[in-house]
């Protein structure tokens, strides 16, 4: 015993503490993989309220993210057994995955494609309705989206030259990554050519921003968008839940759970599909920021 | 010899297991900020260097197209660090002048009450969380800079350059004090022994006897500068662009990896990291130079 020397025994000790530091920092590094521990260490606790068990893989379209967000959180209060997996791929490695069975839902931010329609069914779940925001001082209350087209990418850099006062038009937008910003780009066709004079990284930045200077022009999930600024209407539509629920308003995508049409769904992935699909989920995904289309 | 042995055996009265104990603590709490800084270290470096690797070094910092969600993604950050550079020069260039002249002030020429009203007040604004700094600059200096100069919007370099250069006033003025303070009073009155002004004495006397701190309170102001992404982020527009001009809507060095962290994936997360990774490089070299000035300083002394 005697022979344990204080030396040795600190550097026994701090080996240990580093160990567990590292073990820490390894647990905190994901947070999906956090969360999703949390979510299955709650159902294990309650399992018995539920029926169902089981994991749902989905995966696919970063904005989809919050969507479905909404429908696993509200899934797991009367199916605590059930967890949603959850990877951001991007729309077509969604559809790919549903295609070739990785996952049991894919999500996608378009229209499927006819040819993809041979392997896989699509659900649209949500609408995404993007409002384009001006100041209260702004003169201009509608725009083509081709105008949108030509200021966004710089070509069009005066208000007058699309009816309003003599003014540098300035461009707020998201960053990069933002699912708004991608939804609008990849709408209005200025993917990744826009002459942005600020991103920024929340939707209600990009709000008060254009609040705050009259001449700025912005992009915000029309949820989000209060009484603050005004929007415009393009192409002569209003946006609103019922322009964008009946197709008429044009800056708007739909959400869209892809699945396989050779495999049935598993028995938690259907209850899971059911949920998001059916009218109690509509109000989770109103909060999440998209239109629901089943109400 | 002996004393030596001792030492490494096991403690006996309760008095030595108190002291072997507590010093267990201190040394775990000596190790905890070490085994910090390494896992930081190392952790940047591992997640950093993946991309660097896969984009490749030169492209990757003399790149000047950022583009990272693009079909086609580029990731330059050229436009990043000259950004940084420039704002953080810029704020050193407006921040060092007033804050020389502040610390001069405070410790030569202000009376004891002055003194203590300014003193706290400069303490006060070094203890402003930098999102209040990007707060005011968002609502009050955007807009004032837009109008000032005519420009449709002010979210620019020049707005970030301004929030910074006050942000690190506190630095400069604080470490500068002290060291003017430091000066012995002897070569002070000596030169006023000979003649020279207050004036005169407090510039050609007591400002070089005091360069090394002075020098300190730049390096850790520039530190601050060149870290800041709260504020930063809050007024220089963003937009991933070269900084031509004073007018230009930027983005720094922190704020590409703030603004993109959130929905990242894939090779632009590992650039993120990589962007991070040239930072504290920037940081390390940054203390370095703080080192060196420092221990230049004590070797002018002696």
């Amino acid at each position: 015993m005697k022979k344990i020397t204080r030396r040795s025994f600190i550097a026994v000790c701090g080996a240990a503490a580093a160990a567990m530091a590292l073990t820490a920092c390894g647990g905190s590094a994901s947070s999906t993989a956090s969360s999703a521990a949390a979510s299955s260490t709650a159902s294990s606790a309650a399992a018995a309220s539920g029926t169902l068990s089981g994991n749902v893989a989905t995966g696919g379209s970063t904005p989809l993210k919050n969507v479905i967000a909404a429908p696993t959180q509200g899934l797991a209060e009367v199916e605590p057994g059930v967890t949603v997996s959850y990877d951001p791929t991007g729309s077509g490695a969604g559809i790919t995955g549903a295609t070739d069975k990785t996952l049991d839902i894919g999500l996608s931010s378009r229209a499927l494609k006819d040819e993809e329609k041979n392997d896989v069914d699509g659900t649209t779940i949500a609408l995404d309705g993007i409002a384009i925001i001006v100041n209260k001082e702004s003169k201009v209350a509608d725009l083509t989206i081709d105008q949108l087209k030509q200021m966004f990418t710089g070509e069009i850099t005066n208000w007058s030259e699309v009816g309003g006062d003599d003014g540098e038009i300035v461009l707020i937008g998201r960053e990069a990554g933002s699912g708004t910003r991608d939804g609008f780009e990849s709408i209005v066709d200025v993917k990744d050519s826009c002459k942005y004079a600020q991103e920024l990284t929340a939707t209600g930045a990009v709000i008060s921003a254009v609040e705050a200077n009259p001449l700025a022009i912005g992009y915000a999930s029309l949820s989000a968008v209060g009484d603050t600024v005004s929007m415009v209407t393009v192409g002569g539509v209003e946006c609103s839940e019922e322009t964008v629920k009946d197709g008429s308003y044009e800056v708007q995508r739909p959400f869209v759970f892809v699945t396989n049409k050779s495999a049935t769904l598993s028995e938690q992935a259907q209850a899971f599909f059911d949920f998001a699909t059916s009218t109690d989920a509509a109000d989770l995904i109103r909060t999440a920021g998209a239109v629901p289309v089943n109400e | 010899m002996s004393n030596m042995n001792k030492k490494f055996l096991l403690p006996r009265t309760p008095a030595e297991w108190l002291e072997a104990v507590m010093n267990f603590i201190f040394f775990l709490c000596g190790i905890l900020a070490v085994g910090c800084v390494l896992l930081i270290s190392v952790y940047m470096v591992l997640s950093g260097v993946p991309a660097i690797r896969k984009i490749g070094l030169f492209k990757f910092l003399f790149g000047i197209r950022w583009a990272s969600t693009a079909a086609d993604p580029a990731y330059g950050i050229l436009p990043f660090i000259l950004s940084s550079v420039y704002g953080t020069l810029g704020a050193t260039l407006i921040g060092v002048p007033i804050g020389l002249l502040t610390a001069v002030f405070l410790s030569k020429a202000a009376g004891p009450k002055v003194r203590t009203v300014v003193v706290t007040a400069i303490e006060l604004l070094s203890g402003i969380p930098s999102v209040v700094f990007g707060l005011l600059g968002m609502q009050v200096l955007v807009p004032a800079v837009a109008k000032t100069f005519g420009k449709a919007s002010g979210a620019c370099l020049l707005s970030a350059i301004v929030v910074l250069a006050v942000m690190i006033l506190p630095s400069i003025v604080s470490v500068s004090v002290t060291a003017l303070n430091a000066v012995p009073p002897e070569y002070e009155q000596g030169s006023l022994a000979l003649g020279a002004t207050d004036t005169e004495t407090w510039f050609k006397v007591s400002v070089p006897a005091a360069k090394s701190g002075i020098a300190a309170g730049i390096v850790l102001g520039i530190g601050r500068a060149i870290g800041e992404a709260m504020a930063v982020m809050m007024v220089a527009g963003n937009s991933p662009n070269m900084p031509d001009n004073l007018f230009q809507s930027v983005t720094f060095l922190t704020t590409a990896i703030a603004k993109e962290m959130s929905y990242a994936s894939g090779l632009q997360k590992q650039a993120l990291f990589s962007i991070a990774l040239v930072l504290f490089v920037f940081i390390m070299i940054i203390n370095v130079l703080l080192n060196v000035v420092l221990k230049g300083g004590s070797r002018n002394e002696r």
